[in-house]
């Protein structure tokens, strides 16, 4: 399996190359994103350091049989496990953050003062749990969207400039999925299609796609009635043609904003499964929802709770407060008005 | 108006009908009816036992057309047209877990989860249009500024964590409330329902107040608002008289479509604070792979979401004079 | 003309933008005299919507009005009172209406409602009598029907109708000045001669003076007394409606009355003013209208025209018009 996520990693870094020259060669594109980095360099920075990790957290191989020991041989291991050696960087149980001794029963630890936030119940380190649920986070936020867009835009864009019987066809199928309450669906699917990480995300894709689709279709039929698709279809372009070089670009930004709001959604309610026990192993909910007992113990275990919140609140914080500013650049919509 | 209320509710059903086969190909055609039977009755139960188990939850039909079956029957004596036929006249039978009637689980939770639910959506609605009324008519000072970053900050915390937050800040270290429980008791009630109603306002907060912020911001900025200043209007008659009374368009067609869901509950919020509701009932047919109750659970409130747009868009043609006159 | 109604000194607005702040109106002077028609026109984007808009104190934020200018008006300058006090003056003693009927209603209240707010902003009496004021401003405005329109709805009523309304409106204190932002541009043409000619009526009947925005010298010639021509932001010519219309003296002037078509230059081409007006705030130097203008010449580029009067009414900002009227 271990190859699969190379590839995808490969994949996203070719296609985050491609839109990045794309942008960068078009005026709208480019002056918007130096302006998004003026604004706010500090939650594009938090971002990237995010993405970083998440991408040092999804190459992985396997070691030669040579180079490998007892603990390691046969299986993939990314960077991130080879920093932090999980295997052999551990407790036997809680341990406070930078502790010597472990929390119950104050044997020496094997590692004194090295686990900046401690251990948990089974004497992980807290640090190394944090960083690998990053991963997880933009896999179950990133991955979806990515899946979800292409195919809502391909519903949604065809259903507005077609429209009739394509959009009534459209309009239906989205007022259906629409009218399951959306956390109710997302159950509903991961229960019938079981529990993993490919079942979740499909089942977020399916829930998700509705949102994606309703703005592309109004967009779009707000666009067809344009005065330069109107010009274009006068002069004979084809529809085709019109929808890549007209529809597609002059709805990009609103993709993007929708993608970075769904992007939060999605990571927070991931926190939900994982409580309902239906979420992601290793995700951040997973670590929040095994931290809640710990707090009424005495003293109480906070690091595992800390760790996780404070990656998934600043995470989630980033990428709103980037969709605002996207929000604001794209569609200042200057208030006028006087005193 | 009779005409459009027709055609409104006719679409209304059709959606039923929509919603009800996504739900038939979710529950009966990609999950097989003998997983669910396995799973209730264990893997060592005898065929019998089995067979019965099936048979008396109504797993027991073939999917589209009965082969062995003659003439209509062919057709209706199938999963399709049972499952139609049941969540239709809401009979929905009985849990895949223990057997208990779903219906009259309906009706016990929906006491519960009422009185959660009608607080936290009036005290979150009145908090949340007070606080964007208010940070609108301060737009573009600090202050509006200030609750945008208060916002954006409590709108990006995980509702699980303000849950076990809430527990552990006022229920374990004030000791104000309870951590968990219920008694229906008006005399007590309070008591049990104060912490998850404070959670559940907390939580819902930011997002809320940022909605409404926007539409009154947009509604201030309409020429209409220009003509009031200009014949002398005050600044605080300008947002009560004009904003406010045109921005409750909008509002309302926000709110009215939450109402139908105060009837299922809050998953959380029940789950965590021991109160019975449908909510709770939700969680356990979770964790009890319970199919039935939740393919209920999940056509109510698919019922409830529909009824509830119906409701929006009659009560957007009341408060408009536009639509209302046509 | 020893103290006009409104007197507008040095007026100078800016926004907030790139690289500072840019000055949308700068150092504008005008005045109205009490019951005259005074015409201000530009092509859009000029600002002289926005000097209409600080006379009523209603700028946009987050524009302000830079210290320095003042507004007379009735012998107070408006920019020093306090909010309370500009409010009392607005829609009593100053009415204002704009260019856009279809919106600048609100949608939710009977128009009656609408018009009867602004009197009871400003004068305590009964209900009754508020309507009744209602009414008879309804009919002085030309509204058929007074009685059930006062409670249509605005959405029920066509676009002049709309306008009327407004025009209601703001006449309802009989008001001494009547600020008009393009009042006609969004209406068809049939209507635009009848809400001119209602415009005129009223400030002859009431002695409401008019402050007229427009881009139009179709409507000057029907309404003005007096005409301002803006461009970029600042006055180039000020005169009679006779002297501007006969005898232009800058070449902007002189440009746009060229571009109105006449029946008896059927046939031939139209002229033009060459170019496009510059974006707000990013004024050329010198005479700002030197990189349009046919006549520009060695000064234009660098030095900023003074303005030069050619008649005790009459005046104009042009290097051409110095050189012509200096000895």
């Amino acid at each position: 399996m271990h190859w699969v996520s190379n590839i995808i990693v490969l994949l996203l870094i070719l296609g985050a190359i491609y839109a990045g020259r794309y942008a960068a060669r078009d005026r709208f594109w480019r002056e918007n994103a130096i302006e998004l980095w003026r604004r706010r360099p500090v939650a594009i920075g938090v971002i990237a350091v995010y993405l970083f990790i998440a991408l040092l957290d999804s190459i992985s191989w396997v070691d030669p049989a040579s180079e490998a020991n007892a603990l390691t041989s046969g299986r993939a291991r990314t960077i991130i496990d080879r920093i932090f050696r999980p295997e052999t960087f551990k407790e036997a149980s809680y341990s406070a953050p930078l502790a010597s001794v472990a929390f119950y029963g104050g044997q020496p630890l094997l590692h004194p003062g090295a686990h900046a936030l401690g251990t948990d119940l089974l004497g992980r380190d807290v640090v190394y749990r944090t960083l690998k649920g990053m991963r997880v986070a933009l896999l179950i936020g990133g991955l979806t969207s990515l899946v979800v867009i292409p195919i809502a835009l391909l519903f949604g864009v065809t259903a507005g400039y077609f429209g009739r019987r394509i959009d009534d066809a459209v309009f239906f199928a989205m007022t259906v999925l629409a009218s399951v309450p959306s956390l109710l669906l997302l159950i509903a699917l991961i229960m019938v299609l079981g529990k993993g990480t490919v079942q979740v995300c499909v089942a977020l894709g399916v829930t998700g796609w509705v949102h994606f689709c309703r703005i592309a279709r109004g967009e779009t039929l707000k666009l067809r009635e344009a005065d330069f698709v109107a010009a274009a279809r006068a002069l004979g372009v084809r529809d085709g043609t019109i929808i890549r070089r007209h529809i597609l670009p002059n709805i990009a930004h609103l993709v993007i904003i929708t993608f970075a709001l769904s992007f939060t959604a999605l990571v927070l309610s991931e926190t939900i499964l994982s409580y309902l026990g239906i979420g992601l192993d290793g995700s951040w909910g997973q670590m929040i929802d095994q931290a809640r007992n710990e707090l009424s113990r005495t003293p109480i275990i906070w690091w595992n709770l800390a760790g996780a919140s404070v990656a998934l609140f600043t995470l989630v914080l980033s990428v709103n407060v980037i969709a605002d500013a996207m929000r604001d650049i794209i569609d200042p919509r200057t208030r006028r008005e006087g005193r | 108006m009779a005409a459009y209320l027709t055609r409104r509710i006719g679409y209304g059903l059709v959606t039923v009908f929509g919603v009800l086969f996504l739900l038939f190909v979710l529950f009966f055609a990609v999950t097989d009816p003998d997983d669910i039977a396995r799973k209730a009755v264990g893997e060592r139960a005898r065929p019998e036992v089995y067979a019965q188990w099936k048979k008396n939850h109504g797993y027991d039909k073939p999917l589209f057309i009965n082969m062995q079956a003659s003439d209509a029957k062919r057709y209706t004596d199938t999963l399709l047209f049972e499952h139609y036929r049941r969540m239709l006249t809401f009979d929905f039978g009985r849990s895949d877990a223990d057997d208990s009637p779903i219906s009259s689980r309906l009706r016990e939770g929906a006491g519960p989860s009422l009185s959660l639910t009608v607080p936290l959506f009036v005290f979150g609605l009145a908090l949340s249009v007070a606080v964007a009324l208010f940070v609108a008519f301060f737009r573009e000072t600090y202050v509006d500024r200030l609750m945008l970053v208060v916002c954006m900050l409590t709108m990006s915390v995980a509702s699980l964590l303000y849950i076990i937050a809430g527990q552990y800040l006022v229920g374990q270290l004030l000791k104000w409330f309870p951590i968990s429980g219920f008694d229906p008791d008006p005399a007590v009630i309070a008591r049990f329902l104060a912490l998850p109603v404070l959670v559940g306002v907390v939580s819902g907060f930011g997002a809320d107040t940022r909605f409404y912020r926007t539409i009154f911001l947009e509604e201030i900025s309409r020429d209409y608002v220009r003509t009031a200043r200009a014949k002398g209007c005050g600044d605080a008659r300008v947002m009560v008289r004009h904003v406010l009374r045109n921005a409750l368009i909008p509002i309302l067609t926000n709110v009215v479509v939450q109402i139908p869901f105060l009837f299922t509950g809050v998953l959380l919020l029940e789950s965590f604070f021991g109160i019975p509701g449908l909510g709770a009932l939700t969680v356990e047919a979770i964790q009890g792979n319970d199919f039935s109750t939740l393919r209920t659970m999940v056509y109510l409130g698919a019922l409830l979401f529909i009824l509830g747009q119906i409701l929006t868009d009659i009560s957007y043609a009341l408060a408009d004079p536009r639509v209302r006159l046509g | 003309m020893s103290s006009p109604l409104l007197a507008v000194e040095g007026l100078s607005i800016s926004f907030p933008g790139e690289g500072g702040h840019m000055r949308v109106v700068d150092r504008v002077s005008l005045s109205v005299a009490a019951g005259e028609t005074l015409a201000l026109v530009g092509e859009s984007g000029c600002g002289k919507s926005m000097t209409a808009l600080a006379i009523m104190r209603l700028i946009p934020k987050p524009g302000r009005i830079e210290p320095g200018g003042r507004i007379q008006f009735e012998g107070r300058d408006l920019l020093s009172l306090s909010v309370p006090d500009m409010r009392a003056i607005r829609g009593a003693r100053i009415g204002m209406i704009f260019q856009e009927p279809m919106t600048s209603l609100n949608p939710v209240t009977t128009v009656g409602d609408q018009v009867m707010e602004a009197i009871e902003l400003h004068a305590d009496i009964p209900r009754e009598e508020a309507r009744g004021r209602v009414m008879e401003l309804f009919g002085l405005v030309g509204i058929p029907d007074p009685k059930s329109r006062f409670v249509a709805y605005p959405h029920q009523l066509s676009g002049g109708l709309k306008q009327r309304v407004l025009i209601a409106m703001a006449m309802a204190m009989r008001p001494r000045l009547l600020i008009a932002d393009e009042p006609t541009t969004a209406l068809d043409a049939t209507i635009r001669a009848q809400i001119l000619e209602l415009l005129r009526d009223l400030s002859a009947k009431t002695g409401t003076a008019v402050l007229l925005i427009t881009h139009d010298f179709g409507v000057v010639n029907e309404v003005a007394d007096r005409v301002a021509v803006m461009y970029a932001g600042q006055i180039v010519e000020q005169g009679t409606r006779v002297e501007l219309l006969s005898r232009p003296r800058h070449p902007y002037t002189q440009g746009l009355l060229r571009s109105i078509p006449k029946a008896e230059a059927r046939g031939h081409r139209l002229e033009e003013i060459k170019g496009t007006v510059p974006r707000p705030g990013h004024w050329p130097s010198g005479c700002r209208f030197h990189t349009r203008c046919p006549f520009a010449f060695a000064p234009c580029p660098i030095e900023e025209p003074v303005r030069t009067p050619v008649s005790p009414t009459h005046a104009a900002c042009c290097h051409l018009v110095e050189r012509e009227v200096q000895p």
